[in-house]
């Protein structure tokens, strides 16, 4: 009857009562607080630091650095800036990043499986494997490699000589260079021809099996055509690759590619060290499929080896893939230990030499943070695709 | 509510914290002086130059330099906490305030007086770099090192002196960097260099480490200028006078021959330069803001630069030093103080 009651709303709480604008307003206030507080720090920084005397400023950058690096992957003597050292030292850590990456993935995959060997005495030297390398601290591992397997390397008057070519020494690891001469165009397209014909026989070999059931020889057949097509292309443009033999000059030798011992004691340590957590990660995603997804593939007549491949892989990877991402994570981090070793790192390089040169502390170490943020992050980010791709999808 | 004020008193004391680095801190000497000690910044252990020993006393040149200052300060010699730091910690640790004084063998330049923020106040040890070398690679001059591999400390002056020299020769070498010269000992011991290179009273020091000393030897050539010396922040003239004129104290205490064995019957000297020296006639001391008698404290406790010299690093001590151009300017070296007066 009354039809004003029934169309009235409740009176609107003032703003002040009201939720909606109550939790917008507190957020306002705290992102500003946030902003306020970077501000007044980075600025009571800045001014401390002008009246102390100290400079600021990120000009340095572009001034001669002056100091020799051992290591370098971008051209660079020390007539070049500071600017140059950021790179040199950053392709460095990238470089054994990658490196320790990839190997830790493999002997990390190697072990893990060894773990869960029905082998006894495998399954055991995989157990003391990881048991006793991830539980003694990094930087002693990085020591012993250092200086106590390298340093007892011989001298390089006395270096291990392997066919003339290869030379071994407590300098490090000397292997010849190919140079590629005129006309190996040809050989790159023929490995690029080889890739696409390979990928081809793949999708080809699929929608055949998929078709007839038959299965085609893919790896075999595909692993022939890497090997002949290049070779071929190789051999039509007449050979057109030499190498840059290393050979002993005065204190060294000189020559070809030289790969330091700081490096191969950095690589080792980040590898063995970080295999041994990948292992457990591997073990533990074999472990999560249940043993009824085994007895299945085995019941519908799946060979072993396809069993694992097809059945028990794809599903482990979806346990394995976030915790790996965090070891890599971890290897590219740990890889600034260089520091203690003299490996020409992004620390050893940028935040060392470079930071006691110019006395600039806050922008080299601010550079220097920023720049493993985004390593971090971009680790993490294509680890999130490979996550997404291996994901389980709902059907 | 109750959430809302405890945020409210959160944020509050937020900006206590955030603001409190802009109130004007006390000066470096009354701040040494309520805390009770003297802090200051050595090497984590270079023989002759700052090293503890077996007992955990600290002693060297660079420790003495602090020594005298605390007595200067407090009359008491051991009034001294040590931080030990590397080559590429050190002017951080003073830039910071987290020691008072720097005595770690600093070289003087002119990038790093200027633009880190500090002040050198003096040099306690005229050095050089130069080449510490295995005798069996029979080389006998720097000349010959063109191709050499060479340890070097991170963060020091030395890393460009040896591209410099090498440069300049048109010599090539790889430079293999450590973070303490420990480290970079223990690389030449190892054999991945051929060569270590560093400050020559450091190499001696180092040398004498070496399990047997004889098999290496310093080169003869000296490579660079290295004027090692106490270091104090900028922007506090006191504190930069004491410790320029502690050390000046001690070179002039030897020079009128004022020693920790004779100072008590120098008191009664009439030689009117010792008289001020000591605090018998005038006050220096007030000038500076210390004690009347600065002077000798100092000599009572640590003594003159000569004896703290022969002390650490002299002739009789493992390190082996002769004085060198580290002699008084009276006895042909460059060690020349401003008169105390």
């Amino acid at each position: 009857m009354n039809k004003q009651a029934i169309d009235s709303k409740p009176a609107s709480p003032k703003p002040w009562y009201d939720p909606r604008v109550r939790s917008v307003f507190f957020q306002v206030v705290a992102i500003a607080l946030v902003f306020w507080g970077g501000w007044t720090l980075i600025d009571n920084t800045l001014s401390n630091m002008e009246s102390r005397g100290i400079s600021t400023g990120f000009g340095f950058l572009d001034e001669t650095a002056g100091f020799g690096i051992i290591m370098s992957m971008v051209p660079y003597d020390a007539t070049m800036s500071y600017g140059r050292t950021f790179w040199v030292g950053l392709t460095n850590t990238l470089l054994v990043s990658a490196m320790g990456i990839v190997a830790a993935t493999i002997i990390g995959f190697i072990i893990g499986v060894a773990r869960l060997s029905s082998n006894w005495l495998v399954a055991k030297l995989a157990l003391v494997y990881i048991e006793v390398i991830r539980n003694i601290p990094l930087l002693l591992q990085i020591f012993f490699w250092y200086f106590a397997v390298l340093s007892s390397l011989p001298s390089p008057r006395q270096s291990v000589d392997v066919a003339g070519a290869v030379f071994l020494n407590n300098r490090g690891l000397y292997v010849p260079e190919p140079l590629t001469q005129d006309g190996f165009g040809l050989v790159w397209a023929a490995i690029a021809v080889a890739i696409a014909a390979v990928t081809g026989l793949r999708i080809w070999a699929k929608k055949r099996q998929l078709a007839t059931g038959d299965i085609f020889p893919t790896f075999r057949v595909g692993l022939a055509i890497l090997i002949i097509v290049p070779a071929l292309g190789y051999l039509a443009a007449g050979s057109p690759l030499t190498w840059d033999m290393p050979e002993l000059k005065g204190f060294n030798f000189g020559g070809g590619i030289t790969i330091i011992p700081e490096l191969a004691a950095l690589w080792f340590a980040l590898s063995l060290y970080t295999a041994s957590f990948i292992a457990e990660i591997v073990r533990s995603g074999i472990l999560s499929v249940s043993k009824g997804q085994t007895e299945a593939a085995k019941a519908l007549g799946l060979p072993s080896g396809l069993t694992l491949r097809l059945v028990v892989i794809p599903q482990a990877m979806r346990v394995i893939i976030p915790p790996l991402t965090s070891q890599y994570l971890n290897l590219a981090k740990n890889s600034s230990l260089a520091t203690a070793i003299g490996y020409p790192d992004l620390v050893a390089v940028f935040m060392g030499t470079t930071l006691n040169q110019t006395g600039q502390a806050v922008e080299v170490v601010a550079i220097t943070m920023a720049v493993y943020l985004t390593i971090s992050l971009s680790i993490s980010l294509v680890m999130n695709i490979y996550n997404r791709a291996v994901a389980i999808k709902e059907r | 509510m109750n959430n809302t004020k405890s945020i409210a008193i959160g944020t509050a004391m937020l900006c206590g914290v955030l603001a409190a680095p802009f109130a004007s801190a006390a000066t470096t000497l009354e701040a040494v002086k309520d805390k009770g000690h003297l802090q200051c910044g050595v090497t984590s252990g270079l023989p002759g130059f700052s090293q503890p020993d077996d007992e955990g006393n600290w002693t060297g040149i660079d420790v003495d330099t602090c020594r005298a200052v605390a007595a200067a300060i407090f009359g008491d010699g051991q009034a001294v906490e040590f931080t030990p730091l590397t080559a590429k910690e050190r002017f951080t640790a003073l830039q910071s305030g987290e020691i008072d004084m720097l005595s770690r063998n600093t070289t003087w330049t002119l990038t790093r007086d200027a633009s880190l923020g500090l002040n050198f106040a003096g040099v306690n040890y005229y050095d050089g770099q130069g080449f510490l070398i295995n005798k069996n690679l029979g080389v006998n001059d720097a000349t010959e090192l063109s191709g050499a591999t060479i340890c070097i400390q991170a963060g020091t002056t030395t890393e460009l002196n040896l591209n410099d020299y090498f440069r300049a020769k048109g010599m090539e070498y790889k430079p293999v960097v450590f973070d303490t010269s420990e480290q970079s000992l223990q690389g030449f011991v190892s054999g991945r260099c051929d060569v270590l290179t560093s400050d020559r009273s450091q190499l001696a020091a180092l040398r004498s480490k070496l399990a047997d000393p004889s098999s290496a030897k310093i080169l003869p050539n000296t490579i660079s200028k290295e004027p090692l010396g106490p270091v104090v922040r900028q922007g506090d003239d006191q504190w930069f006078n004491i410790v320029k004129w502690v050390l000046s104290v001690q070179i002039n205490a030897e020079e009128l021959g004022v020693t920790s064995k004779n100072v008590d019957e120098m008191l009664k000297s009439d030689n009117p330069s010792i008289k001020r020296l000591l605090g018998e006639d005038g006050d220096m001391g007030a000038k500076l803001g210390l004690q009347h008698d600065f002077g000798y404290e100092i000599l009572k406790h640590v003594g003159n630069y000569g004896e703290m010299y022969e002390r650490n690093v002299g002739p009789n001590t493992p390190v082996g030093l002769d004085r060198g151009v580290n002699a008084l300017w009276t006895d042909g070296g460059v060690l020349y103080a401003p008169p105390v007066r």
